[in-house]
């Protein structure tokens, strides 16, 4: 049956096509099978972003699209760089960024060595601590609002019960210094088992017989973890950063849903405010300039990155 | 130093990739540090000019 239709097919083409399409050469079938995910990646990618930058440009706005478009040059870039507000909110964005990052390293990095020991139920502390990535952000979210209550959340009394300290004497999400530290908290809660898959992989990619080298020159548990370990993870732990510095810089959904950018504006991200600006304002130019700004700044931090990443591998 | 000065005069990748993400480390620095408002207003030019000049140097040849 199906030779039948195969037959049917191969006789229906004319046979000009035919001798055409078998005529064809390797790189020209190899162009004819990427050609549309390269124009699938250039309509949804480059061309957003060679119209962005042209937005940047003008005073255009999304809700007046009647309005003449003008040309203001450099004045979006300008107002940008010298409003207080989005100074604050870079300066917020930094604080984030360094201290998930910095935890979550530290505490992957941890939780991996210790799950890469052999013991009983090592597999499902692995599934225990990897649950929280799991969770959509607007859930993790919305939960921990109700953990970080001043009245009955569980995180409030856990601290009280430690530091004797009244559980309803202090709010996480409604505190301006602890606010920055509240977001931090979740996000290092929700990622960290994501930075720990990687460095267990890392980890199990060394070979025992390196240690068992080392065993027999007698090197220190302590010399075999600095010389051996950290230099065969660094790689993967440089992936995992590169991996959480994109993603952090641009966080909006944790971070809307927990605090919303308050109190006041001190937990108002980069992402968060562009958002406002484009969707809330409707001032288009400007965002656009704004998002351009993020990105060759994204786009510089990475790709110093991987350079570094690359020479850690070529050691 | 010196060899540092020599890539960059003999156009080698090495040197002027490592002064391009000086650069591109200055300006994101200069973004996102709290504590003068001049080297905020300043430090989109100096990541672009970094950026754009590493994209540019890393076809130099080794």
């Amino acid at each position: 049956m199906a030779n039948n239709a195969i037959d049917r097919i191969a006789r229906s083409t004319p046979s000009g096509f035919a001798k055409r399409v078998r005529g064809l050469s390797d790189r020209t079938i190899a162009w004819i099978f990427v050609g549309p995910s390269i124009l699938l990646l250039l309509a949804i990618n480059i061309f957003p972003l060679i119209w962005t930058i042209r937005l940047s440009f003008t005073n255009f706005r999304v809700n007046r699209m009647n309005a003449p478009i003008k040309f203001i040059g450099l004045r979006n870039y300008e107002r940008i760089l010298s409003d207080p507000d989005i100074w604050q909110t870079m300066q917020a964005t930094a604080h984030f960024l360094l201290w998930t990052i910095f935890f979550q390293v530290l505490i992957g990095f941890t939780l991996a060595y210790l799950i890469n020991k052999k013991f009983k139920g090592n597999d499902l502390w692995t599934t225990i601590i990897v649950l929280p990535m799991m969770l959509s952000p607007a859930v993790v979210g919305n939960f921990w609002t109700f953990l970080y209550q001043p009245q009955i959340g569980l995180f409030n009394y856990v601290v009280g019960f430690f530091s004797g300290a009244d559980p309803s004497s202090f709010s996480m999400i409604g505190s301006v210094h602890l606010a920055p530290w509240a977001i931090v908290i979740v996000d290092t809660w929700m990622w960290t088992p994501f930075v720990m898959l990687i460095c267990l992989a890392g980890l199990r990619s060394i070979p025992d017989s390196i240690y068992e080298a080392a065993e027999i020159d007698r090197a220190s548990k302590w010399r075999q973890f600095w010389t051996l370990t950290v230099p065969m993870v660094l790689p993967f732990l440089m992936l995992a950063v590169l991996f959480r510095g994109i993603e952090n810089f641009k966080m909006f959904d944790l971070v809307v849903q927990l605090t919303g950018g308050g109190p006041g504006s001190i937990t108002t991200l980069t992402s968060i405010d562009l958002k406002r600006e484009a969707f809330e304002k409707w001032r288009t130019g400007y965002a656009s300039a704004y998002a351009v700004i993020l990105f060759v700044t994204v786009f510089g931090l990475a790709s110093i990155y991987v350079k570094a990443l690359n020479k850690v591998k070529e050691r | 130093m010196s060899h540092f000065v020599n890539g960059l005069l003999r156009m080698r990748r090495g040197a002027w990739e490592m002064l391009a993400s000086i650069l591109i480390a200055l300006g994101v620095f200069m973004l996102m540090q709290p504590f003068w408002m001049p080297a905020f207003t300043y430090s989109f030019t100096i990541t672009l000019i970094g950026t754009v000049m590493f994209i540019i140097v890393s076809h130099f040849p080794e």
